[in-house]
């Protein structure tokens, strides 16, 4: 495994300059990615022009909540059949660590900026790890339903008004892992949100902000899929929950529900693609140039016509233009736009690395109590 | 096969055993078949001949079942205690570390670092390091970025004496010099230490290493410099096999540089007169007044976790091949200073979880029992027309997706769903105090007794169509009143498809994932969710594997004590 992916690497260098051949490129791939209105934003900015303009026949395979899993199975039966695949940010670290996705080399594998800015710096930041290959910016926020905000109060519009339940009474929706919740809570019981982590390293910390989380426990419903909150809030089971940005944005615009976003304390979340480690030559290379192809400034741009993700290219934010099908403005609907980001985390994936399997034991003992 | 009895009669067919412990049996000469062959061997051979038939008749399924299903489970039953990782990546380190006592709180000393030095360095060479961070990561947070950051500066130790080294020479750059001076240049060969490294490499990568290198060190500079060309053919394997390069041609990576400057400082150079030999002594000559490397002081600078006496007990407590962790683990405990020892009270989840699931599940069977003994019994009473009707209805449920009457569950459970709004409307239950019913453990039992119904009804009504309606027609004109005819009677020949359902039904309850995860809330999930959540979130598969066959040895100690109290011949599905 580890002797072709380093061929593979080799070869790599050697061609990524423009000359490789089409006859060196399979012509067939499979991508893989989150299925729903996120996939099809891809068929749509990626796919089709790809396809388009080179034949080839793109399979999508609707697997990246199961990708980390599958990819090591795949990969210790020797028959890795992906090429493509999407993961949040997280999970290509994981997979980087275990050896399961390839290492990049961002100026090489990736377009440029139409201005001639290197695609390293154009990226910047959001360039995690040695493997990732950022896609879009999306954030984990709450949507509340502006039906149930009583009479004579404002509008929820600061993160501790999820636990304010004299204000705001009415069930919250929370996601059932730790991450988010824990610097959420420390947040609204004091911490200074530069000191979040190292608290939250502590054992105290951690007690600190399972402490909090106490006080809504008996109203908060968890959920594990990114569209429980939105059905929930849609059933009116809840006054608030958490989600990804996006997904409100579906319920607000497109479903026309009574509900709002708040955008304060997001946390911006990354998501993007990896190739796996050790695909055979052709298969390689195809790989790398639909990455070549799907990263430029102008398809990134394109995405957020469907979907409301901010793309991670610098030079693509103002090519951002309006939603394809509902004809309105998207970008004060991208979670970067300066009016919502004024308060804002950015997922920590080092903290979390490390820090996952432990806190993720506290914090489901916690739920069961 | 010696077993086969006549339905009519009772009585067992005579088999070729029969015959063969006849023939055996007989006194004075030995029976002769009609070709002449003693009947004992005719028999034998037809025997085998109709085994092997069978055999073959079976051979497709047992395979089948052999690939599918053992194999996976020896798997996971291996999986549960497997841990080479450790000793794999960190070969010297774990040798160097057994003679470390973790009581004394201390971190280990230097040799451990240098050891450690090598090991990393070829394991991040390798981009194996992570890997074993992560493994490491499960038992102490923390490893996982340790290992991660110290793999990326672990080619910086000893910059400044390697770079007195190459002072002295252009030639210490030179891969065809090294090449040169550590094959011996044709003197005598030691193919050991090839034989070591090669598999050294292949326990770390997981791939075989074989084949022609175009690099057998020198005997000679081995028994001299035998750090540098252990360093030097742990390159070589891998500049050959992994990069495809050509050994002399490439320069030497910073650990053999290092090796060379630590063997300089002990070795005695006076009798080597080989290749590079003058070189050799220039540079200890060079080197006699570097200071020495200090392995400690570099990966303390690395990370300060490195000076932490916990991470080396980890590191120390899995070393070994095999582990109990991860059972230990499962039944919420770890490997403490003094031997097992329970964890902290809050991140006790598993026994718990293992309780909760034989609970409920109990709870579902027992529901199911409640509520499909009638059923079954309608649908066993009823003229064979309206019974199939019927059980079109026991059935449609069965066809549609589980997922589909799963999310309709919610649907009618939930705060603002529809068996609430009738409530509300009929005035039964105040609008503000709406009944919680879902994701807790009611919306659990609620959704999976639903689900595996007709598991419970099935056995039961096929049971209870044997049973001839005269015999309670007979216990009534004996006198009987209608409920002592039903229990003494009746109910006692329905037991077998009760316990056949009750066995269908628990053991399908027992490891079910998706019903809990969608209604179970945090009350309502099993333990089947968290061996997912290892399986596909965590990727801690040890651990996934060892609550796996903990739920395996539980469902197999049911079944035995099940076989004990009530007889599994007591059990019919028909």
């Amino acid at each position: 495994m580890k002797l072709t992916k380093l061929t593979a690497l080799a070869v790599t260098t050697a061609l990524v300059a423009p000359a490789v051949s089409a006859q060196d490129m399979a012509d067939e791939m499979t991508i893989v990615s989150w299925g729903g209105a996120y996939s099809r934003s891809q068929q749509k900015a990626y796919h089709e022009p790809y396809m388009e303009k080179t034949g080839v026949k793109i399979i999508n395979d609707e697997s990246s909540n199961e990708a980390v899993a599958k990819l090591r199975a795949m990969n210790e039966a020797g028959n890795v059949t992906w090429d493509v695949v999407d993961v949040v940010a997280a999970d290509a670290l994981r997979l980087c660590d275990e050896g399961l996705a390839m290492e990049i080399d961002p100026d090489e594998m990736l377009a440029a900026a139409p201005d001639g800015t290197s695609a390293e710096e154009d990226f910047g930041e959001l360039l995690v790890g040695d493997c990732f290959i950022p896609q879009i910016v999306y954030s984990t926020t709450f949507g509340y339903r502006t039906d149930m905000v009583p009479e004579g109060v404002e509008p929820p519009n600061d993160i501790c008004d999820v636990w304010d339940l004299e204000t705001y009474p009415g069930k919250r929706s929370l996601e059932k892992r730790p991450i988010n919740n824990m610097e959420w809570a420390l947040l609204c019981d004091g911490v200074a949100k530069d000191e979040v982590y190292d608290v939250l390293a502590t054992p105290e910390g951690q007690e600190q902000a399972l402490a909090k989380l106490d006080e809504i426990k008996d109203d908060v419903i968890w959920w594990s899929a990114g569209a429980d909150t939105p059905q929930l809030l849609a059933d009116g089971e809840i006054f608030m929950g958490s989600t990804y940005n996006g997904r409100l944005f579906s319920v607000i615009e497109e479903q026309d529900q009574p509900v709002a976003m708040m955008w304060d304390a997001q946390v911006f979340d990354l998501d993007g693609w990896i190739i796996p480690a050790g695909l055979p030559e052709d298969r390689l290379n195809r790989a790398l140039d639909y990455i070549m192809f799907a990263t430029d400034t102008q398809r990134l741009a394109d995405q957020a016509a469907w979907i409301s993700y901010g793309p991670a290219r610098k030079s693509s934010a103002p090519l951002v233009g309006k939603h394809a099908e509902l004809g309105i403005d998207m970008a004060p609907h991208m979670p970067t736009d300066p009016a919502n980001a004024q308060n804002t985390f950015l997922y920590n994936y080092e903290f979390w690395a490390d820090y996952r399997d432990d806190i993720d034991a506290k914090f489901q003992a916690w739920l069961a109590k | 096969m010696s077993d086969v009895t006549d339905a009519t009669t009772g009585k067992r067919a005579p088999t070729p055993d029969d015959a063969l412990r006849i023939a055996d049996s007989k006194q004075g000469g030995p029976v002769l078949a009609a070709d002449g062959t003693p009947l004992k061997r005719s028999l034998a051979r037809a025997l085998r001949v109709q085994k092997l038939r069978a055999l073959a008749l079976i051979a497709p399924l047992l395979i089948f079942v052999l690939l599918t299903f053992i194999m996976p489970i020896a798997d996971m039953l291996f999986r549960s205690v497997e841990n080479s990782i450790v000793s794999n990546t960190l070969p010297y380190t774990t040798e160097a570390l057994a003679d470390w006592e973790p009581d004394t709180g201390e971190a280990p000393g230097e040799e451990v670092f240098q050891a450690l030095y090598y090991d990393m360095f070829l394991a991040a060479e390798a981009k194996e390091h992570t890997t074993l961070g992560s493994r490491l990561n499960y038992e102490n947070s923390g490893i996982s970025s340790l290992f991660r950051g110290s793999g990326r500066s672990v080619d910086d130790v000893g910059e400044d004496q390697i770079d007195m080294l190459e002072d002295q020479g252009e030639h210490w750059e030179d891969p065809a010099f090294w090449y040169a001076m550590m094959s011996g240049d044709g003197g005598a060969t030691d193919e050991g230490i090839l034989q070591q490294q090669r598999q050294r490499l292949a326990n770390l990568t997981s791939d075989n290493f074989g084949g022609e290198i175009g690099f057998i060190p020198g005997a000679e500079i081995a028994g001299i410099l035998p750090r540098t060309v252990r360093a030097y053919t742990a390159f070589a394997l891998f500049t050959a096999i992994a990069d495809e390069d050509v050994v002399a041609e490439e320069e030497p990576w910073e650990a053999v540089k290092v090796a060379l400057i630590e063997d300089l400082r002990t070795t005695d150079l006076s009798g080597y007169s080989g290749p590079g030999a003058a070189e050799l002594q220039e540079a200890q000559g060079a080197l006699a007044d570097a200071e020495p490397i200090s392995y400690r002081t570099a990966f303390e600078g690395m990370d300060k976790d490195w000076a932490d006496s916990d991470v080396w007990r980890t590191i120390k407590i899995y070393s070994p091949a095999y582990t109990t962790g991860y059972f230990l683990n499962a039944i919420d405990m770890q490997k403490g200073p003094d031997g097992p020892e329970a964890r902290p009270e809050n991140q006790q989840i598993y026994i718990m979880l293992f309780k909760r699931t034989l609970f409920m599940s109990l709870m579902i069977t027992g529901s199911c029992i409640l509520l499909g003994y009638p059923v079954a019994w309608i649908l066993a009473n009823l003229p064979a027309r309206s019974a199939n009707m019927l059980m079109i209805l026991v059935l449609l449920p069965f066809w549609t997706s589980l997922l589909v009457r799963t999310s309709a569950w919610k649907v009618m459970l939930q705060q603002q769903g529809v068996i609430n709004d009738t409530l509300v409307w009929l005035g039964l239950v105040a609008d503000e105090s709406r009944l919680v019913m879902i994701n807790n453990q009611f919306g659990t039992i609620v959704a999976m007794t639903h689900i595996l119904l007709p598991f419970m009804i099935l056995p039961m009504y096929s049971v209870m169509q044997t049973i001839n309606p005269t015999y309670l027609r007979a216990a009534k004109s004996l006198g009987a009143t209608n409920w002592t005819a039903f229990w003494r009677v009746y109910f006692p020949q329905s037991v077998p498809g009760i316990g056949a359902g009750s066995i269908l039904v628990f053991i399908l309850a027992i490891g079910y994932y998706i019903t809990p995860e969608i209604v179970g809330g945090t009350t309502g999930t099993f333990i089947s969710n968290r061996i997912a959540y290892h399986i596909s979130s965590s990727l801690n598969w040890g651990l996934a594997a060892a609550l796996g066959s903990i739920l395996l040895a539980v469902v197999l100690i049911l079944y035995w004590a099940y076989d004990k109290i009530v007889g599994i011949d007591n059990v019919k599905l028909g």
